[in-house]
């Protein structure tokens, strides 16, 4: 009575996704390891005017948060367009990438991804200028997102 | 796989020998993926397919028949929206191998078994049907199958057993005879007859005092909202009138009929149910969700009415489909549109439907809220042009009849329709709720637009939501979030405690020790101070506001600075709040800052709560007091209650999961020993360690108490003021000779049905201290019944 029909029932939005953090302080295996009991997720394609306030409100509904951290840009300490979500449970995560990766929060289609953990100084963007590698080299202008990436500005 | 990931990194030489010994793993794969997947979108005929995978199976029988049993068996408990295709391939199957047609009803008949012992009642519901089925497929013969009906109903007459034990037994039989009424029918009508008629007698006399409570509108129109029984039973006397005419299953082994019927039928073994035991637990009853009828949908197919049994089939399938697959939104939306005979049915009012009444389940919906928003969302999105009509049609529908719906299925639909607004730029036709803005504010037509006002403003901000309604809408509109400093300027200064939340507030700013503010906050006065109290130590609510308020106000810009805040001063908190007073205190100060923002009133009692600064009995004191009473209809207000609840019931089973865990280690620490080889330095270190787990056994023992005795308190308060509450307004209504019945009343009684049911679990435990202490006879019936309604869910 066991059998499980795993040909069937898939549970795709839970799986861990390509990304690795490259920053990470510790081998792939262990990297997969922490993904995969993980209680935090990654929240990106935020809005730059995005507030707690409103990821709490979304992000609770899969669940009681326990923290939120705004990812914030290195040079000007302001919001740059991402967030790390905390989870009591795996569960009220799980349900957080089945339910809410891939809806709109503040008119935006947002992205969730499971996430090591937050550490001191992973809040801050990773672009040369400060803010999220993505808006370091991208053509498109992006109101919410401070206009045209750095590329296109940089003269 | 595991076994293949080991080979990836071991030496390729192997390889050859590897495929070999993989090979069985790779073909029972083949096996469940072929047999899980047929009846799916194809390029062949199911009849070709079944056919096919009917010859691959009997071919494979010799060396795989208990994998092949074990799949068959899984998917008749796992896959009931495709009933009929595994029964056609069982059937199929049986004509070809009379034996292994033996060995699976067999292994039904085991499962059946298990199953009713486990509690798995949904499954074993879908096991019955199967082999009901398999009647149609010449597996089984039809005298057996009534045979077991029999049985099945025979519980009706047991005694002193639970009435959902014997609803099951008939919901079983009733349920199955879409499938296998017309066979059983032609084959025993003498003994169908008589069974329908013990089930006739049996709902006859079934108490149906549960309904109430489980109804998400109360009205009778324009759909009665049917106990699930009652409902079924109409279908299939309906059936039965219509000659067990049923045309909307699908049945493919009507196309097999000429080799089906030259295969020998096996009979089921006699099947007694099992006896009742106390820890049994059946399934609650049900009250059947319906908002639309055949006028509703304007143009295309006709929709099946109430009673028939195409309803019913339809509904139960669309439900099967959700739960198979509700975790994965786009192929559970893909499923649902592409229900077989679709085009024969208005499917989309059918699936909106079935959504909504998943939705508004009381006591609770099957699967998690936010599940459905994103649900429909995907199905808007596969349907462009014809979903969010409906989606539309439905929402206006349902506010037209906001006044007879239940206050916990309001909340549910203010909070979807919230958050599925936020996904299309909240967009929506305010005007038509125009009317709303004529009727008094605690109605429940403006009160909802209200609310939903609110929670949209939390998904995006004040201005948007400005913006997004008509300037008649303005009352509606919440306030802006802002915060409510008492000392903000000098204007406040012949305040008492003004200068203290001044220097307070430097202090802060020039992050002064704990003991210099301590220090400082010794300036405020006591409104309260008792005569012998010379230090100043008991309780001073002037101390408390002007250092919250104070502290808050510096805080004010997020939720982080405010938790941060919390966390920094702890200390201080702890100590101004050491009583039962200070602890309410804190949270009418929270209150009164920012009685603008119910959200970060909801994160701060959060905050305050986890770190202890207040216990769950202040917070709800809190609420049912005089301080709150305006607010007590709010939305936000109950948000808080019940996620307090929550946590307290959280904190309990965290700690009765410590000990559990602490008791094995034990356990298994004693065992090693029995098991080891006695040295004797060993037995005196595991003493040693015996020692400690046994100490760390009973502080966790003492520890499961307390959080027990807190958390019982906990629900004890809240039903006590429940209770005081409403008969307060029930005798002041009948004394003044006034209607009792007014929207205020409607709420809070609905609010005490709230805690029965989203509770329900841990009540359980309590319900003699309630019987004999709270609800008892002397209590107003309008309150009891409320009590006794939840008794007769039984569960």
């Amino acid at each position: 009575m066991s059998i499980k029909l795993n040909a069937l029932f898939s549970d795709s939005y839970v799986d861990v996704s390509q990304y690795r953090d490259q920053h990470f302080k510790g081998n792939r295996y262990e990297q997969e390891k922490l993904l995969k009991q993980a209680n935090t997720l990654y929240v990106g394609n935020l809005s730059f005017y995005t507030t707690e306030e409103q990821v709490y409100e979304l992000f609770s509904k899969s669940g009681d948060v326990k923290r939120i951290i705004i990812g914030l840009d290195k040079v000007k300490k302001t919001a740059c367009g991402f967030c790390f979500v905390e989870y009591y449970t795996r569960t009220d995560a799980e349900n957080a990438m089945r339910f809410v990766n891939g809806t709109r929060l503040d008119d935006r289609i947002i992205r969730t991804d499971w996430d090591a953990g937050f550490k001191e100084g992973r809040q801050y963007g990773r672009g040369k200028s400060g803010g999220q590698v993505r808006d370091e080299y991208r053509q498109d202008y992006d109101p919410a997102r401070g206009g045209y990436g750095k590329v296109v500005s940089r003269p | 796989m595991s076994r293949r990931r080991h080979s990836d990194g071991d030496d390729g030489g192997q390889s050859h020998k590897r495929r070999r010994t993989s090979e069985p793993v790779e073909i029972e794969d083949r096996l469940e993926s072929l047999i899980c997947r047929v009846g799916e979108k194809s390029t062949s005929s199911l009849e070709s397919n079944l056919e096919g995978l009917a010859g691959v199976l009997e071919a494979d029988l010799p060396n795989y028949k208990n994998k092949i049993l074990r799949i068959l068996c899984a998917v008749a408990r796992l896959l009931p929206e495709k009933l009929t295709v595994y029964t056609t391939l069982v059937g199929l199957l049986n004509a070809r191998n009379y034996n292994f047609g033996g060995e699976f009803v067999e292994a039904m008949i085991r499962q059946l078994k298990e199953t009713l012992k486990a509690n798995l009642y949904t499954e074993a519901l879908y096991l019955v049907r199967f082999l009901c089925d398999l009647v149609n497929c010449h597996v089984i013969a039809a005298p057996s199958m009534v045979a077991m009906f029999e049985n099945f109903v025979s519980v009706t007459q047991e005694e002193d057993v639970p009435q959902v034990r014997s609803d099951w037994f008939v919901y079983a039989v009733l349920s199955s005879l879409p499938w296998v009424g017309k066979e059983l029918d032609e084959k025993k009508d003498v003994e169908m007859d008589r069974l329908l008629n013990q089930i006739d007698g049996y709902l006859k006399r079934r108490l149906k005092t549960h309904v109430p409570m489980l109804q998400v509108w109360t009205a009778e129109k324009p759909h009665p909202q049917e106990e699930y029984l009652d409902c079924l039973y109409a279908q299939i006397q309906k059936l039965k009138k219509d000659r067990w005419q049923e045309r909307h299953i699908l049945r493919p082994y009507i196309a097999f009929d000429s080799v089906l019927c030259e295969a020998l039928q096996h009979n089921l073994p006699p099947f007694t149910p099992p006896a009742h035991m106390p820890d049994c637990q059946y399934p609650m009853p049900r009250v059947i969700f319906r908002m639309f009828d055949y006028t509703d949908a304007p143009e295309g197919p006709v929709m099946p009415g109430s009673h028939s049994v195409e309803r019913f089939v339809i509904e139960d399938n669309l439900h099967n489909i959700i739960k198979s697959h509700w975790k994965e939104r786009k192929s559970c939306a893909a499923q649902l549109l592409s229900y077989p005979g679709k085009n024969k049915i208005p499917l989309n009012y059918h699936i909106v439907e079935v959504i909504f009444g998943e939705l508004f389940q009381l006591p609770c919906p099957p699967h998690i809220d936010v599940m459905y928003t994103t649900l429909l969302i995907e199905l808007c999105k596969l349907q462009p042009g014809s979903l969010p009509q409906v989606l539309a049609q439905a929402t206006e529908m349902m506010y037209v009849r906001l006044d007879t719906m239940n206050t916990i299925c309001i909340d549910r639909l203010l909070n979807w329709f919230s958050h599925h607004l936020s996904n299309f730029q909240f967009r929506w036709s305010w005007d038509d709720w125009v009317d709303c803005l004529a009727l008094d504010a605690d109605k429940p037509k403006p009160k909802f637009v209200k609310e939903v006002l609110e929670k949209c403003m939390r998904l995006s901000y004040h201005q948007r939501i400005v913006d997004i309604v008509p300037p008649t809408f303005s009352g509606l509109v919440p306030a802006d979030p802002i915060f409510f400093y008492k000392y903000q300027d000098e204007a406040n200064s012949a305040l008492p405690g003004y200068a203290v939340a001044i220097a307070v507030g430097n202090a802060i700013k020039n992050r002064a020790s704990n003991e210099e503010i301590l220090t400082v906050l010794k300036e405020v006065p006591n409104p309260n101070q008792e005569d012998d109290d010379d230090e100043g130590e008991g309780f001073n609510p002037l101390k408390i506001e002007v250092f919250l308020q104070t502290l808050l106000h510096l805080a004010a810009k997020s939720f982080s600075h405010s938790f941060s805040a919390l966390a920094k001063f702890h200390e201080i908190l702890k100590a101004l709040t050491d009583c039962d007073e200070g602890k309410l205190h804190i949270l009418r100060v929270v209150y009164e800052v920012w009685k603008n923002h119910p959200q970060m009133v909801s994160v701060l009692v959060d905050k305050l709560i986890r770190t202890q600064i207040v216990d769950c009995a202040a917070v709800a004191n809190w609420l049912f007091s005089p301080s709150m009473a305006h607010e007590f209809t709010r939305f936000y207000v109950w948000e808080i209650l019940h996620s307090t609840i929550r946590k307290m019931n959280k904190h309990v089973q965290k700690i009765q999961k410590e000990l559990e865990e602490a008791k094995d280690k034990l356990e298994r620490q004693q065992h090693k020993k029995k098991d080891s080889g006695d040295e004797e330095d060993m037995e005196k270190n595991s003493e040693d360690e015996d020692g400690q787990l046994e100490e760390q056994i009973e502080r966790l023992q003492e520890k499961v108490e307390s959080a027990q005795s807190e958390q019982k308190n906990l629900f004890l308060v809240i039903f006590q003021r429940f209770i005081m509450m409403l008969t307060e307004h029930l005798v002041r209504c009948e004394t003044g000779s006034v209607d009792f019945s007014t929207p205020w009343y409607k709420n809070c009684i609905e609010r005490l049905q709230q805690i029965f049911l989203m509770h329900h679990v841990t009540i359980q435990q309590y319900m003699g201290t309630l019987e004999n202490l709270l609800f008892t006879a002397e209590l107003d019936h309008h309150i009891l019944a409320v009590y006794q309604q939840f008794c007769a869910l039984q569960l």
